[in-house]
């Protein structure tokens, strides 16, 4: 694998784990880490914020809308693996947890455990949050029809 | 001399207590949860956010329990945690092109590509107090209707603007100015002033906006677009070597389309004002995006005559929490200033008195 593909892989699943729900994270990792290697807390779980921006106009040049608090940690497991992690909110639980879970992707023994059964319920569950809302919304559709009226 | 006056500490204490007691209210009734806030007060919480300038639900939820409902006192509270947070960086710039969509309505194009979707909108409602308010009955489930496909339906302002009849974004990545971190000086630019608009009072943006619609600034604006949804948050971590998403946030952007700006070498096209802000409110981005258009008088040679135009009067009062703070604090103590301005005019009085005196001796 290529650093590209390597670092593409990385950032799908750090970007699934950010967008779950904290309460199913804790699920998943609780049920799928026994007997992993321990995370060693080197920086946070800190919270702290992010200046959020937009583009003017929506396409154009960058302002600064508001700030957004974060959540963001950095772990090492024993074998030196580094992990990483920056969520909304102010959940160090859920930060620490995907930090640990990216040092253990980089472990060629964890990388598919993670992958399975972790990354993938989360891109299931963002894609079914997305549909659900989504088909919600459409059915507040606008199906314009004209009425003909006289004989001309 | 300055003597100190003290005796207020149980006072103050007591009231504080009193507080407490009257925002718990009855003890029968169960307290609020932060769930039920965020959950049923969810736009309540957004404006919070929104002029509180920190995108975090729960907190906002909290800041709404403790003032008991006083919005201005929420957004203050959030406004104090803000400054306790170091900044860790910031954000790309959302692209709202890539919203998921809750609604989006366009009032000049009536078959935009992506349709129009009315989503939870207070609109067409009879606006009459429904009785099932003042209960618990069960809600319908809202329906579900199937997408035909996943297309995405672009901002109105980028799409039917192929005569280029429409003014059109410029993009660039340009340091935008802070507000929060360095002083405002006038003339702002127009990325400063929208910093300052999306945290501004929503109250005080839809009272000049409206101003603008009544003949003082007119814009003759029409809705290109409203869209409210999520978009996804990334950010550069410099440690991965790569941008990660952080998660999505909430926000509503209002595209508004004015008036024509003259000839010249491009030819005659309309104008556009733009309002971003957290969370779903529709009439703060409407209010933001008449008030943006209003502010770019010199852009367009326009006289700056009326209120909305003058950007020193708009940036300098739009903020709610400067702005209660300096009304606000005249209720506190002043009672040496006034002790002052007591005697100047005591001394006045008596030297006009003596005046008097002597000029009616003199007569």
């Amino acid at each position: 694998m290529t650093a590209e593909t390597a670092n593409a892989r990385r950032k799908r699943a750090l970007d699934a784990m950010a967008s779950m729900p904290a309460s199913m994270l804790h699920e998943l990792y609780n049920e799928n880490t026994a007997g992993a290697p321990d995370a060693i807390a080197v920086r946070g779980p800190e919270i702290g914020a992010i200046m959020l921006r937009g583009r003017i106009g929506g396409g154009g040049a960058p302002f600064n809308l508001g700030e957004a608090s974060v959540t963001r940690a950095t772990v090492r497991l024993d074998s030196g693996e580094l992990g990483h992690s920056i969520v909304l909110g102010r959940d160090a639980g859920k930060a620490r947890m995907i930090a640990h879970l990216d040092a253990l992707r980089q472990l060629p023994d964890w990388v598919a455990r993670v992958e399975k059964s972790i990354v993938e319920p989360a891109l299931e569950h963002a894609r079914e949050e997305a549909k659900l809302q989504a088909e919600e919304t459409e059915a507040t559709r606008v199906d314009f029809f004209t009425m003909v009226r006289g004989e001309d | 001399m300055y003597v100190a006056v003290k005796g207020g500490e149980a006072a103050i204490a007591n009231a504080h207590r009193l507080l407490a007691d009257r925002r718990r209210g009855d003890r029968n009734v169960p307290a609020l949860t932060l769930a039920q806030i965020t959950g049923q007060l969810a736009l309540a919480v957004d404006r919070v956010m929104a002029e509180g300038s920190l995108y975090d639900p729960d907190l906002a939820a909290m800041a709404v329990r403790q003032s008991r409902g006083d919005m201005i006192e929420a957004i203050f509270l959030l406004r104090a945690y803000r400054t306790t947070l170091a900044r860790f960086g910031n954000s790309r710039p959302i692209d709202t092109a890539k919203m998921r969509i809750e609604r989006r309505v366009s009032a000049t194009y009536k078959d935009i590509p992506g349709g129009q979707l009315l989503g939870p909108t207070f609109d067409y409602t009879h606006r009459l107090i429904d009785p099932a308010m003042a209960g618990d009955e069960p809600v319908d489930e809202p329906l579900c209707r199937a997408r035909e496909d996943e297309r995405r339906a672009p901002r109105v302002t980028d799409i039917l603007n192929d005569e280029g009849l429409i003014e059109r974004d410029i993009l660039s990545d340009d340091e935008p100015g802070d507000l929060t971190r360095d002083p405002t000086a006038f003339p702002a630019d127009r990325d400063v002033r929208l910093q300052a608009l999306a945290r501004g009072d929503e109250g005080f943006l839809l009272s000049l906006g409206y101003s603008t619609q009544r003949g003082y600034g007119r814009t003759h604006p029409f809705v290109g677009e409203i869209r409210i949804g999520l978009v996804d948050v990334e950010i550069d971590v410099p440690e991965l070597g790569f941008a990660v998403s952080l998660g999505s946030v909430r926000v509503t952007e209002c595209q508004m389309v004015s008036q024509f700006t003259g000839g010249g070498q491009e030819g005659a096209k309309f104008t556009r004002g733009y309002g971003l802000v957290f969370g779903q409110s529709e009439r703060k981005a409407m209010a933001m995006s008449l008030v943006d258009r209003a502010l770019r008088a010199d852009e367009f040679d326009e006289q700056r005559l009326a209120p909305a135009q003058d950007e020193e009067f708009v940036l300098a009062h739009c903020d709610n929490v400067q702005a209660t703070g300096f009304v606000e604090h005249l209720k506190l103590p002043h009672y040496v200033d006034f002790q002052a301005e007591l005697d100047l005019l005591r001394t006045l009085n008596a030297a006009k008195a003596k005046n008097d005196e002597m000029r009616e001796a003199a007569e």
